[in-house]
């Protein structure tokens, strides 16, 4: 990307086990610099203010609201969004649980309800049914899709550990 | 080939999950454009006046910035307000951003700075200097009682609120048992998790739109009129919706100006609009309500009377069915109701989940629980005692109703037999434990506009559906995938179908919970169509096997078929126009709701542990996607009872709510277990495949459920929605 102005840093993210540059103005968010820049529109915008959580991604493994960070702020860092989990023929069990769960509907929070579960799992704090829905409060869905997204989370946290988390 | 039994009926996986849990589904702000623009509104900050002058001088040297577009400065565009309609629209001339230097509402668009990119355009918008000449407002809907009127024209499509019958004045004040309150609810906003967006792509020939709406059809033939695009191709596509709840049904603000900016600009925008500025694309109306039940000491209802205030905008007279159930839903011969207007100076009131039904349903649902306490009738008795197997209303039976089995499965499920009548008799430790419920009916109809939908046979054997509608998280793209299963006699992963895009066979708008019945009647009929014209074919073929349809459908068959004919011409294209109902039969969708509220007495915080939702809504597709509609539901319904506000300062005219902090949707957290059951209804009247829709029946009785519940918890009777904290403890104190 072209430097638009004298005011443009550099940037080095490896996002999804790719290392990627950008050279962008210092506001630029996190989520702005996946979406607009590098096109990696699977996290969403939903409120730009940190309240809806459909821009979770996860920075060096811990669940984070892109749209609160700026992109400068976390250079070097390691950047998972949901197209480096899963792929189309073997989807993350999280992925696979939600689908099966009817955990979605219009789609649109979900990258950022897997994001966030695969945090709150390898955080490792909750552990009962009322600590994952405490805990998975920073995403909101407009569908009112909660009650399967716990289905998914719960059945995937008793399944026995594999290896494709990220 | 064996294909088993049905696939319709069957809990399959939403066809579109894979793509959308790996974030591959593409909304309107996430397609890729060359050279592609970014806007920014600037929003008014006064609720009625004139725009005096704009200072842009300061956005225009930001770095970045491309032009700054105002009422002084927009390209020309038609100004017969009547050119804007849209089918969704209420009477009125439609609302024309940009139009002039009037302010009809806060937060009404005033100028546009577009950039080349998004913070440019965001950043410099802050820099335009709007001074306005303000007039006196008014955003009170309290305050504009006295000047509330009944519209003098009914909006398209919907039907009148019933006329009087017997004389309900005399016999409620005749009755031996009466009650009678005001109630008011809180408007709303939709609020869909995706922001509404538009991103167009201009071309010589072609202009794409890339929209968040619920009818690409409708947008289309807009922009075209709107903008005079005739002499070009105007496409909508809307392949993936982010939720909308009603707030896509008209063409929106952010369509009308990326499309307004892209032509006079000659270039490719997207329009983005943030969360604050969503709080002014439209609202739920609020309300306020008196009922009077009058009864004898039995509970059996003598007189029914429904009066409802709503507010509307002062360019538009917006009108939902508030109180078309009122006559209908229980035996009464005395009926008498009153739908009226209020004009605000507001953004025109838009269509939310089950508009006007979950409105007014909410006051006559209180009402009856009011009543079973004045007459010291369980609940779930007294709506029994006062059930009709007719519409009275119309005076004609319903075509199918199985609220009865709702009732008795619900109450079953939810353990109502347990429940201690009198208020405040039950408790779970340090909590007041509350069990309340009501009764919930949507119409079930389908459109009145034709739907058309077109299958072809592709070359690899399979079929590929095509139809205009879309998917707004409904579960539309599985559903007429498993029509077209069972019409086509193929699995489920020999159909692909294609949605939401205006190039594709016509639909009407999606909503009103018709497009299940309509655009799936569309789609099994085109199938119906096509296998006949396979049969035919292969016949002429020579080819027979063992004669049964499913063989010569399987691929096998098929790949014969297409090497001895030309496959191109095998495709099929039907039209599905209003099933002949005639006046003959009531249509409608029915639900009881049973809810359970617990309350810490000292803090009057409220928490709904549990919803049993037992729904009679004729054939269900797929119950897996159809009681996601319906939890879906119920979770904004806990959201209209017990949070949400879009609370105005009337001193600024001003919604005071500009983002989730404010204005609280419910959380996983807000969100205990809830059930749902599916009534068994067979209705071969209602469509032309048995479906009635699901899209808003579950919100109607979600919010009297647990008003009436948060009542027998505590003993008091909040009849204003949010039941909050504060309206709670101030009850108590």
């Amino acid at each position: 990307m072209e430097a638009r102005s004298n005011t443009a840093v550099g940037v080095t993210l490896t996002i999804n086990g790719v290392e990627r540059n950008a050279s962008i103005e210092p506001c630029v968010t996190l989520l702005d610099l996946l979406r607009e820049e590098f096109h990696l529109t699977g996290t969403k915008k939903g409120c730009d203010h940190g309240q809806c959580g459909a821009c979770t991604v996860l920075v060096n493994g811990t669940r984070i609201n892109s749209c609160l960070v700026l992109a400068v702020s976390r250079n070097g860092s390691e950047i998972t969004t949901i197209e480096g989990i899963g792929t189309p023929d073997e989807l993350h069990p999280l992925q696979e649980a939600f689908v099966r769960h009817d955990a979605l509907q219009c789609g649109y929070c979900t990258p950022g309800q897997i994001c966030s579960a695969i945090g709150l799992i390898s955080e490792g704090r909750a552990k009962t049914r009322d600590e994952i829905r405490e805990a998975m409060s920073g995403n909101l869905c407009r569908c009112g899709a909660y009650i399967g997204i716990v289905d998914a989370i719960e059945e995937v946290m008793a399944a026995p550990k594999r290896k494709t988390v990220p | 080939m064996d294909r088993g039994p049905a696939i319709t009926g069957k809990s399959i996986p939403r066809i579109d999950g894979p793509l959308k849990v790996r974030g591959q589904a593409k909304y309107a702000a996430e397609y890729e454009v060359p050279d592609l623009l970014h806007a920014a509104i600037v929003s008014a900050s006064i609720a009625k006046g004139r725009v005096i002058s704009i200072d842009s001088a300061d956005a225009k040297s930001f770095p970045g910035v491309v032009a700054v577009l105002t009422h002084q400065n927009r390209p020309w565009f038609w100004p017969f307000s009547f050119l804007y309609k849209d089918p969704a629209g209420p009477p009125g001339q439609p609302f024309r951003p940009l139009y002039n230097d009037r302010v009809h509402f806060s937060g009404q668009p005033v100028a546009l700075v577009v950039g080349d990119t998004y913070e440019a355009a965001r950043d410099a918008a802050a820099l335009v200097r709007v001074s306005y000449h303000r007039e006196q407002h008014s955003t009170d809907l309290a305050a504009e009682v006295s000047r509330a009127y009944k519209s003098p024209r009914r909006r398209l499509g919907l039907a009148p609120t019933p006329q009087p019958t017997g004389d309900a004045d005399r016999a409620f004040s005749e009755a031996p048992v009466k009650v009678e309150a005001t109630y008011t609810t809180a408007a709303e906003n939709h609020h869909p998790m995706e922001l509404f967006a538009t991103t167009v792509e201009w071309g010589d020939k072609t202009v794409t739109v890339y929209d968040k709406t619920q009818s690409p059809k409708s947008v289309e033939i807009f922009l075209k009129v709107a903008f005079r695009l005739f002499r070009r191709k105007v496409r909508v596509v809307s392949s993936f919706v982010g939720g909308a709840f009603g707030l896509g049904l008209r063409p929106q603000q952010s369509v009308f100006l990326a499309v307004l900016a892209a032509k006079a600009l000659k270039r490719s925008i997207r329009l983005v609009i943030p969360r604050d500025q969503m709080f002014a694309l439209g609202y739920r109306a609020n309300s306020i309500q008196t009922v009077s039940l009058g009864a004898d000491k039995n509970g059996h209802l003598l007189a029914v009377r429904h009066r409802a205030i709503a507010a509307t905008s002062r360019n538009e007279d917006a009108q939902d069915p508030m109180l078309n159930f009122s006559a209908s839903l229980y035996r009464c011969h005395n009926v008498k109701l009153a739908y009226e207007l209020a004009k605000l100076d507001t953004v025109s009131p838009c269509d939310m989940r089950a508009p006007g039904a979950a409105t007014g349903m909410f006051a006559l649902e209180c009402a009856m629980d009011e009543l079973a306490y004045a007459t010291n009738v369980d609940p779930l008795v007294l709506r029994l005692a006062n059930y009709t197997e007719r519409d009275q209303s119309e005076n004609r039976p319903f075509s199918s109703k199985a609220l009865r089995e709702c009732y008795a499965q619900g109450a079953e499920r939810f353990g109502w037999a347990k429940r201690s009548h009198a208020p405040r008799s039950m408790r779970k430790g340090k909590e007041l434990v509350g069990w309340g419920m009501a009764t919930g009916v949507w119409e079930a109809a389908m459109s009145p506009v034709p739907a058309r939908a077109k299958v072809r046979l592709l070359a690899d054997g399979r079929f590929e559906v095509t139809s205009s509608i879309t998917d707004i998280g409904t579960g539309t793209y599985t559903i007429l995938t498993q029509i077209a299963a069972d019409a086509l006699e193929a699995s489920i992963e020999r159909v692909v179908v294609k949605l939401g895009d205006s190039a594709l066979p016509f639909n009407p708008i999606q909503g009103g919970s018709w497009t299940a019945a309509t655009s799936g009647s569309a789609v099994q009929a085109a199938c119906n169509k096509l296998k006949k014209k396979i049969l035919s074919r292969a016949k002429q073929a020579g080819i027979v096997g063992n004669g049964q349809s499913t063989e010569l459908l399987s691929p096998a068959a098929l790949a014969d078929l297409l090497r001895l004919s030309d496959h191109d011409n095998l495709s099929a294209t039907a039209t599905i126009i209003n099933f002949p109902f005639g006046k003959k039969y009531t249509g409608a969708t029915h639900s009881a709701v049973f809810a359970e509220v617990r309350i810490d007495e000292e803090l009057a915080v409220v928490r709904v542990t549990r919803l049993v939702c037992a729904v009679a809504a004729g054939r269900i597709l797929n119950p897996a996607t159809a009681r996601s509609q319906i939890i879906g539901a119920s979770v904004m319904g806990i959201g209209k009872a017990l949070y949400e506000d879009a609370a105005t300062d009337h001193n600024l005219g001003r919604c005071m709510a500009h983002s989730f902090a404010d204005y609280h949707i419910p959380s996983n957290a807000d969100v205990y277990e809830i059930e749902v059951l599916f009534a068994e209804e067979t209705d071969d009247k209602v469509s032309p495949i048995g479906v009635k829709g699901v899209g808003e029946i579950g919100s109607v009785a979600v919010a009297p459920a647990i008003a009436n519940a948060i009542f027998h918890a505590t003993g008091q009777r909040i009849r204003d929605l949010p039941i909050t904290i504060d309206r709670l403890a101030r009850s108590r104190d």
